[in-house]
């Protein structure tokens, strides 16, 4: 199993390319077993939409 | 259609501070914005998206532009390239076999959706992305904001695609690691 250092490397790398299917299995039995990871893994995929509407929406900032 | 130039002026203060926010340079962002604009006058707009989406996609090329001839010219400021290759600055959240300390483990985030919508919130968001050494932000920017891939980024920058990753995941790490103590994580704040 892999630790969760590793794991968030994994779900980092899954925003910027395709994770190798090992990769992705993984990486999936990792964060079903691993609430600290899956909050991570969507907090990360939360600070995509964030930055995109910094840059967007940026006439009340 | 033909554009006239108080139509782009009124958007210029917009894609200025788009400019600024992915430079961090105001001279730099002015000049990519005059740019943008000259060739915006010189263009074509089919009026299919909105005069601003169209203005902001040429600004997003001659931003891409400018960072290419750039680190043609001179290499990025901060890190070399090993530097890069650590990730031990966030060892700290992690025990010794790689696992979360139980004071560094992802709590869930509430209401993420009502942040967006509060003022304080952008306030703290832009002092965490000024804290990214500009490098990590820069290549976040590129990722992120201006949506490039990898390999795009990559040989903008004449970097490998390893220490592409590796940017990257430091800039999330340390992005998420800022609003969480910030925002997110502090009771005070949400709601
Ligand atoms: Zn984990």
């Amino acid at each position: 199993m892999l630790a969760c250092k590793q794991a968030t490397q994994l779900a980092s790398a899954a925003l910027d390319r395709k994770l190798s299917v090992a990769e992705q299995i993984q990486l999936r039995l990792h964060l079903a077993m691993c609430s600290g990871c899956r909050n991570f893994s969507r907090q990360i995929n939360l600070l995509r939409q964030i930055s995109q509407r910094r840059a967007e929406h940026n006439d009340d900032a | 259609m033909t554009l006239d130039h108080a139509a782009l002026a009124q958007h210029r203060p917009y894609l200025l501070r788009y400019a600024l926010q992915q430079l961090r340079d105001e001279g730099q962002a002015e000049d990519v914005v005059q740019e943008t604009l000259l060739a915006a006058l010189q263009g074509n707009f089919s009026g299919q998206s909105s005069l601003r989406t169209w203005l902001t996609s040429i600004l997003k090329h001659k931003i891409i532009d400018l960072i290419r001839r750039q680190s043609r010219e001179a290499p990025l400021p901060g890190a070399t390239d090993s530097d890069d290759d650590t990730l031990d600055d966030f060892d700290a959240l992690f025990d010794r076999r790689g696992h979360w300390t139980s004071e560094d483990t992802p709590q869930a985030w509430q209401q993420p959706n009502a942040a967006l919508e509060s003022k304080q919130f952008w306030k703290v968001y832009e002092a965490c992305a000024q804290l990214m050494p500009q490098r990590l932000a820069l290549v976040f920017s590129m990722r992120e904001v201006m949506d490039m891939d990898i390999d795009e980024i990559c040989k903008s920058l004449s970097i490998s695609a390893t220490n592409c990753s590796v940017i990257l995941y430091r800039a999330r790490m340390s992005l998420r690691l800022c609003l969480d103590k910030n925002w997110f994580g502090n009771p005070e704040k949400v709601g």
